[in-house]
């Protein structure tokens, strides 16, 4: 997997939550994930093609989404539902718009299927690839999330 | 702006329907429908008077672009103004969108200055 792939994933992952949800995010230091056990409590999954195949997935622990999405909506959100589960589609949708418009001015093209959403404590993220998982763990003042990017 | 004006939002996600019509609101807009699919979009153009369309690009039975295609097809409703708010963002995606007529281009993420400084122009 060529890692230059990486870091458009990560400034995009920033770029989106800064300007949605008004966040500051930290990222942390990447790691290969060994295994298929998501870090967070809700998960969006999004299969990537081009000139390489992959999977992006953005996987969040519930106070951080529940913050996140709060200020998305501009109201308090207090529980795990299908807007929380939505809301996380659409921020997995837009990192991988924003992470391809970088690698495209690197060019190489991508187009991305529908993001699909996985909720609940102790799920599994089933990349559609064989290749290695790179996890990159972000923290906010209210809770962590992590982005993990799959190409084969 | 006129703010009277009748405002249909498309997009799959009920998350980005219910942030545009934030930003909508806030800007004084009131009157404001939705539709979560291009086909069903169709189907409201049609049956009542829009006046502008805010559409995503990637959706089901009915893709944004394949809408604003339709729609300038149209002999109804071919000068509809027709705001493209997506994640899609490669240049290819902005060529078609602007050859198949589309007024404006709006890149997810965005600010609510960014929704507001486009309808200025498309509005004035």
């Amino acid at each position: 997997m060529d890692v230059k792939l990486v870091n458009p994933f990560i400034n995009a992952t920033i770029n989106v939550l800064e300007t949605m949800a008004f966040m500051n995010v930290n990222a942390g230091k990447p790691y290969l994930k060994m295994d298929s056990m998501a870090v967070g409590d809700v998960s969006g999954l999004l299969g990537l093609t081009g000139i390489a195949n992959g999977t992006i997935a953005v996987t969040f622990e519930e106070k951080c989404i529940l913050t996140i999405v709060s200020n998305m909506f501009g109201e308090t959100m207090s529980e795990l539902n299908d807007e929380i589960g939505d809301a996380v589609g659409e921020l997995t949708n837009m990192i991988s718009g924003q992470a391809r418009r970088e690698l495209e001015g690197m060019g190489k093209v991508f187009k991305a299927a529908i993001p699909s959403v996985i909720t609940g404590k102790n799920h599994s993220i089933v990349h559609y690839s064989e290749g290695p998982k790179i996890a990159i763990p972000f923290n906010t003042d209210d809770g962590d999330f992590t982005i993990e990017v799959c190409f084969e | 702006m006129d703010t009277s004006i009748k405002i249909l939002i498309v997009d799959d996600f009920a998350t980005m329907r219910r942030i545009l019509k934030n930003i909508l609101k806030q800007l004084g807009f009131k009157n404001l429908v939705e539709a979560d699919d291009g086909t069903t979009a169709w189907e409201v153009l049609e049956g009542q008077g829009i006046d502008l369309v805010i559409s995503d690009w990637n959706m089901p039975k009915m893709t944004g672009l394949e809408l604003l295609k339709k729609v300038r097809a149209s002999d109804t409703y071919k000068t509809v103004p027709f705001l493209m708010v997506t994640a899609e963002a490669q240049k290819q995606n902005v060529i078609e969108a602007v050859q198949a007529g589309v007024s404006n281009y709006v890149v997810k993420p965005f600010t609510a200055e960014a929704i507001s400084d486009k309808l200025e122009k498309i509005l004035k």
